[in-house]
């Protein structure tokens, strides 16, 4: 049995006309942000399924812009989140896709900058305002953005692991989830943490010898 | 803690409490709130229903497709005129229920009760409440924490998405919330809460999600003004000391039962209902 708050019911306080095609699509952009960085000048959104059919009538492809620019799901200039945009001088794409076996809304957010090369970051709205990224990079995930979060992508060795979690108890932080995959030497970790995500952690954490990537997202507001 | 109606109303009688109170008392331990922040949280939320019940009587608001809107102004004006059928105030309820649909659908700020699609619901039966008791805002966020409890019950045992469930699912349960509320707003016992939530979901049991063109607009305003009459007339068949056959957990599972037996077609993708008639498919095919 789901557990639910008086907030998932009476919540979230948000932009309409939907909570899954607008709400979420707003918390997919930002995340999709906080994950790839900014400074890009380009993004391309590839919406999947039910996103590709309904987007401009929901309003699916304002929020997922407004989502990049940095707005959360309650912010009243989504509806004009194009015009922004353009403003910023920002250029944005979309296009119909087919992402294979994913959830019916699900869009593909690639970042594209001057200086570094393009990012992408793929995630579904699956209901209520919930999310999850699904694919960062092509490294597949699975996480929420409802808990601070931290990813991080290390050369496989015996006593990782540990280490981390001996610098997030050091630093007084609990971690709610953690998921680890591999893929050749490469060992993928997704790990939910229940304290906002200091600096210094992701410091200490990138100073470990064996670690390729280390980032740190701090939890996506639902409302 | 509860998870069903039953032990909803066990914890009532066991500590002389109405619902909104445990609901509050649960709410608070939960997220390690003070009853003052949490009070303040649910103001914000009513804040944004107050908005959104009203911005719409006095000036016609356009849903982004423009296939909608500026019903609620429509039905404020007919109201004013004082030739209604049904009264001011079942008309200035609907009305109130409208705005804030039509505020959804022209990507205004709502709040989701259950849902986005459902948000009318609760907001004008509250609003509708407090005007005629002549109660306060207190109260008000009281009847919310109420409504909040019905629906996380509703949410836990069934479902309160129309992908799922149907409309039923949505408007149904966004009824049986603000019917249990106002219930308890205008002096009633728990038990008379259930059963007008019960009375509620029975009374739109099977009700399909057929969105034209799978937006969020009709028949869902519609719904919306039809559901909160739902909620009110079923908290006076409850108020009158009308007792639902059925007892209010089971009418949750009889929905949820009944929405896994719809097709899929009737459950917001637009492929059934009123969206899948000539006339429908021609909004599709001119929207997308």
């Amino acid at each position: 049995m789901k557990e639910y708050g008086i907030f998932d019911i009476l919540g979230p306080v948000m932009i309409g006309p939907s909570s899954s095609h607008t709400a979420g699509a707003a918390r997919l952009g930002k995340i999709g942000m906080e994950i790839a960085g900014s400074g890009f000048h380009r993004v391309r959104f590839y919406l999947h399924g039910s996103f590709a059919k309904t987007y401009r009538g929901h309003g699916t492809d304002r929020a997922l812009v407004a989502g990049v620019l940095g707005m959360e799901p309650s912010d009243e200039r989504i509806k004009d989140s194009l015009n922004i945009a353009r403003d910023r001088g920002i250029d944005i794409e979309f296009m119909e896709a087919d992402l294979g076996y994913v959830h019916p809304n699900t869009v593909k957010m690639v970042f594209y900058y001057k200086d570094r090369d393009v990012y992408y970051v793929t995630g579904s709205s699956i209901g209520g305002g919930s999310i999850i990224v699904i694919d960062i990079n092509g490294n597949e995930v699975e996480f929420t953005g409802d808990y601070p979060t931290i990813l991080i992508k290390y050369e496989d060795q015996k006593g990782t692991i540990s280490r981390i979690s001996a610098i997030l108890s050091d630093e007084d932080i609990n971690i709610a989830t953690m998921k680890v995959t591999r893929e050749g030497n490469v060992a993928t970790m997704v790990m939910e943490i229940d304290n906002p995500i200091k600096s210094k952690v992701i410091d200490r954490i990138r100073n470990l010898d064996e670690i390729l990537y280390v980032k740190g997202i701090n939890s996506i507001r639902r409302a | 803690m509860f998870n069903t109606g039953k032990e909803l109303l066990e914890l009532c009688k066991e500590k002389n409490r109405k619902i909104s109170e445990i609901v509050i008392e649960r709410e608070m331990e939960h997220n390690k709130m003070s009853f003052d922040e949490l009070m303040d949280k649910m103001k914000l939320v009513l804040d944004t229903m107050l908005k959104s019940a009203h911005s719409g009587l006095d000036k016609e608001i356009i849903s982004v497709s423009k296939l909608s809107g500026g019903n609620a102004k429509k039905l404020e004006d007919y109201k004013n005129s004082g030739r209604t059928i049904c009264g001011d105030l079942i008309n200035s309820a609907m009305a109130k229920a409208l705005s804030t649909s039509e505020v959804n659908a022209s990507m205004g700020k709502i709040v989701a009760a259950p849902t986005a699609g459902a948000s009318g619901i609760v907001p004008s039966a509250l609003i509708t409440v407090k005007e005629k008791f002549n109660l306060t805002e207190e109260n008000m966020i009281h009847g919310l924490f109420t409504a909040g409890g019905i629906g996380e019950i509703i949410a836990k045992n069934a479902t309160i998405s129309g992908a799922e469930g149907g409309c039923q699912a949505e408007c149904g349960a966004a009824s049986a919330m603000a019917a249990a509320a106002v219930v308890e707003m205008a002096g009633g016992d728990v038990e008379a809460s259930l059963n007008a939530a019960s009375f509620a979901l029975t009374n739109v049991m099977g009700l399909v999600c057929d969105p034209v063109a799978g937006l969020v607009e009709f028949p869902c305003a519609l719904r919306n003004a039809s559901g909160v009459i739902n909620a009110l007339l079923s908290a006076d068949l409850a108020m009158a000391g009308i007792k639902s056959l059925i007892p209010f957990d089971e009418v949750v599972e009889a929905m949820y039962m009944v929405g896994k037996a719809m097709p899929e077609s009737l459950k917001e993708t637009a492929l059934g209902g009123v969206a899948a008639t000539p006339t429908g498919e021609e909004f599709k095919r001119r929207v997308l």
